[in-house]
């Protein structure tokens, strides 16, 4: 290990908002939010729109309350994409070890670019100015001698700093930090950890490791007095290990219906596969997201025993976390009967999500297996629909429906081959 | 309750039987973490239980007073193995077992005795094999049950039981490892003449893990081992194993065993014959440069088998073999270490692997090939022609190269 912190953890800066600014100065140092989605939610916002509490993820008609000054803007998603690709060129020109965690930030592990470029904070200031000078973009930037701790300084320097975790300074910077700060510490876990009376990251590095095993479960107890501890062991991986592939639709409005929550995962979980077989990657664990019209949001998710890039595995597997809420039990019993109703089973989003990913390589068959599954159809599926075009082929319970939807904008294509109707 | 016995003979039986201590017994089921101590008439069983899995071993004891004791298991077994070579005494005194050997001397609290559960009796014995025999079998079949929780039933050994042949299956759904054997089932039972006993539990599914390491220890030189299978006490189904001093009785596993019989083929229309030591020595080598489940490609071309392992860029390794082989070119690819374990239990110098098809390398690459022994070659020379079935298959799903 080197003596010095050389992995650094670059953010931009209020990512989409700031893209927009670049073709509307005339909107700077107003509130301005990016809002998208059939009902509108926020996808970004400057920081003048932060001001008034404007947070992401937030439905707009809050926002609105919030900041009824803001302008509000369309996403334009290829824009994003475009800068994303420019400014991972910059990070390429430091490192080859850079791993996009999403658009907007990624890891870099700088620790063989000391001779080129100077150390790893220079390097870090260095990436800074070329972001600002060359794409009129800021972000901030933590430099750490692990990704976790990189990622918790970057998110505490925002916007536009540049924080320096040195080794011998790990434990003094973590332990005063609240547990939430720690990655993987969401609010359920937080809640259990304030139970147990832990409120800072030196609380739970101060509790023996078989106590955070029993109360978290026992890898991720022992994780999380890893981290506390500064122990990460993850490398910069420029394959990506850590990126997960999703698709998500906010419904125009509440759906209790099971058949069409049926229906929509169905849709997303061939777009997940489709992806995933569009970037060579195969996922062994499958998450469903749930948001209710209350805004109560639930993830569930499954490994499976083999990972996969097929729709139907992703499909079924999707379907039985959801039944499991109780969403499509009416469904599953009687075949599309009456929606649940009740209030508090309206669904406003539906979201699946493939992660644990890996490179899609050779696979070991199965016993019994048919020579020719679902993996084989969905390939030639594929290549239909570059042929021609995205309605080519499509599970027959997806027909005569409307196109992706979704929140990506740009109409990918449906749900890819699943329940079997080839119409190429 | 008072007794004496032989060091080596204790050490052993509390040794062996202290393996089925549970690893982390409840709070509850405190008890669970005690050995039982039964010195009965001139014999002191020693037992363990853990609710699924229930051990008990017997020892030559001189016994001046009967009765019985539960002590921390872990404990005891450490401490016998560290006595001195002497005979044991051992006596309860108050609350307290007393353990003398020589000049050493341990006294150690007692749990509650009258709490520990009983242990499932031994259901009636369905019949008999040689031990050795049985446990070179179990080890040739376990090799190829599941290890994950996830789908239980894969993580047993099925026994089924025609006749005098004995079947043991077992499969993680990439490879399937079958083995028959012949055994002396029990006779039914002569001195109740008309009471036709109950007709015999015939398929088991026994958790690998437990089968393997109970045939292991009753696999001495000349053991005649004991199956019984049956249903315990509450009506749960059991499976029991007993050598002259060890007896084992088994929660079997529920569920469905996959229905394996219809994958093995009764004929492979493409075979090639391999020398087994030497393709295990280069399968071993090249898998050095296999990440971990990474695949071997086997490419046959006539009387050669090329391996193949590595990938684009990283690192990579080929060694050429002789093979009787006579076939297409064939190019199939499998997990390194599943192949090892066919030729590690295959009791044979000469590995078969059958493929499905002669004509079409493509189908011969993506179905499962049937690894077996050469039969007829040496040994059984009784049969002769060939045509029976080779008494150990094991079924080998391919690794597809691309998707």
């Amino acid at each position: 290990m080197a003596a010095d912190s050389a992995i650094l953890h670059v953010d931009m800066d209020a990512f989409f908002a700031s893209v927009e600014l670049r073709r509307r100065p005339e909107l700077r140092g107003r509130p301005m939010i990016v809002a998208g989605g059939e009902r509108g939610v926020v996808l970004s916002a400057t920081y003048e729109a932060r001001a008034f509490g404007v947070r992401s993820a937030m439905p707009m008609g809050r926002a609105r309350r919030m900041c009824p000054a803001a302008v509000v803007v369309p996403p334009d998603h290829a824009a994003y994409r475009a800068a994303s690709v420019e400014i991972m060129k910059i990070f390429r020109d430091f490192t080859p070890l850079v791993a996009p965690l999403s658009v907007d930030e990624a890891f870099l592990d700088v620790a063989g670019a000391r001779a080129l470029f100077g150390s790893p904070p220079r390097i870090a200031a260095a990436i800074r100015r070329r972001g600002a000078a060359e794409q009129d973009l800021t972000c901030s930037v933590g430099v750490a001698p692990s990704m976790f701790v990189a990622k918790i300084a970057s998110t505490r320097c925002k916007p536009d700093g540049l924080a320096v975790v040195p080794p011998d300074q790990v434990l003094a910077y973590l332990h005063p930090l609240p547990t939430g700060a720690l990655w993987g510490v969401g609010p359920r876990a937080e809640a259990v950890l304030t139970r147990l009376g832990l409120r800072t990251i030196g609380d739970i590095a101060g509790t023996p490791v078989d106590t955070l095993r029993r109360a978290l479960g026992d890898a991720a107890g022992a994780h999380l007095h890893r981290l506390a501890w500064g122990i990460d062991e993850r490398q910069v991986d420029p394959g990506g290990t850590d990126v997960t592939i999703g698709a998500e639709r906010t419904f125009p409005t509440d759906v209790g219906d099971p058949a069409v929550l049926a229906r929509e995962l169905l849709r997303l979980s061939g777009r997940v596969a489709a992806q995933l077989r569009h970037r060579g990657r195969t996922a062994r664990t499958i998450s469903v997201k749930v948001r209710f019209a209350d805004f109560r949001t639930i993830t569930r998710s499954r490994t499976l025993r083999d990972s996969t890039d097929v729709s139907q595995t992703i499909y079924a597997t999707s379907v039985g976390l959801v039944a499991d809420l109780g969403l499509l039990g009416v469904h599953r019993a009687s075949g599309g009967g009456p929606p649940p109703g009740a209030e508090d089973t309206m669904v406003r989003l539906l979201g699946v999500r493939a992660s644990n990913l890996g490179e899609a390589g050779p696979r070991q068959l199965l016993l019994g297996e048919r020579p020719e599954g679902w993996t084989e159809l969905e390939r030639v599926a594929d290549r239909a629909r570059a042929r021609f075009g995205a309605a080519a082929v499509g599970p027959a319970s997806l027909i005569g429906q409307r196109g992706s939807g979704g929140q990506r904008g740009s109409g990918g294509p449906p749900g890819a081959g699943g329940n079997g109707a080839a119409r190429a | 309750m008072k007794f004496r016995v032989e060091r080596d003979e204790f050490t052993e039986a509390v040794a062996w039987t202290a393996r089925t201590l549970p690893s982390r017994p409840t709070t509850q089921l405190q008890v669970l973490s005690g050995l039982l101590l039964d010195a009965t008439g001139p014999m002191l069983k020693v037992a363990a239980y853990d609710y699924e899995v229930a051990a008990q071993s017997t020892v030559h004891a001189t016994v001046s007073e009967e009765g019985r004791a539960l002590v921390n298991g872990k404990l005891l077994a450490e401490i016998t193995r560290s006595l001195p070579a002497a005979p044991v005494d051992l006596a309860i005194d108050g609350t307290r077992l007393v353990i003398t050997c020589g000049n050493a001397r341990f006294a150690l609290p007692m749990l509650p005795v009258d709490d520990y559960p009983a242990l499932p009796a031994m259901p009636p014995v369905t019949g008999h094999i040689e031990g050795s025999a049985f446990a070179a079998a179990v080890a040739q079949v376990a090799i190829a049950a599941g290890r994950d929780d996830t789908l239980p039933v894969l993580t047993g050994v099925r026994m089924e039981i025609e006749g005098d042949t004995l079947t043991l299956a077992a499969t993680d759904r990439y490879r399937l490892a079958v083995r028959t054997l012949k055994w002396r089932p029990a006779e039914a039972s002569t001195d109740e003449g008309d009471a036709a006993p109950a007709a015999p539990v015939t398929v088991a599914l026994v958790p690998a893990r437990t089968l393997l390491d109970t045939a292991k220890s009753l696999s001495g030189s000349g053991v005649e081992v004991s199956i019984a299978l049956g249903t315990g006490p509450s009506g749960e189904t059991l499976a029991g194993f007993a050598g002259s001093t060890r007896q084992t009785t088994t929660r079997l596993l529920e569920g469905q065993f996959p229905p394996y019989r219809k994958l093995l083929p009764d004929s492979s229309p493409l075979i090639a014959q391999l020398e087994i030591a030497p393709l295990q020595e280069a399968v071993r080598r090249v898998a050095l440069v296999a990440a971990k489940t990474a695949p071997v490609q086997l490419a046959f071309s006539p009387d050669h088998l090329v391996l193949e392992a590595g990938t684009g860029g990283e690192a990579q390794a080929t060694e050429t073999l002789p093979a009787v082989y006579d076939g297409p070119e064939l190019a199939v690819a499998f997990n390194p270490s599943y192949l090892l374990d066919a030729l590690g239990a295959l009791e044979s110098d000469i590995v078969r692997i059958g493929f499905a098809s002669a004509e079409d390398p493509a189908v011969a690459a993506n179905k499962p090939a049937i690894l077996t022994g050469k039969s007829g070659a040496e040994g059984d020379a009784a049969d002769g022609t060939g045509s029976e079935l080779p008494d150990y298959r094991y079924l080998l799903m391919p690794i597809r190269l691309h998707g």
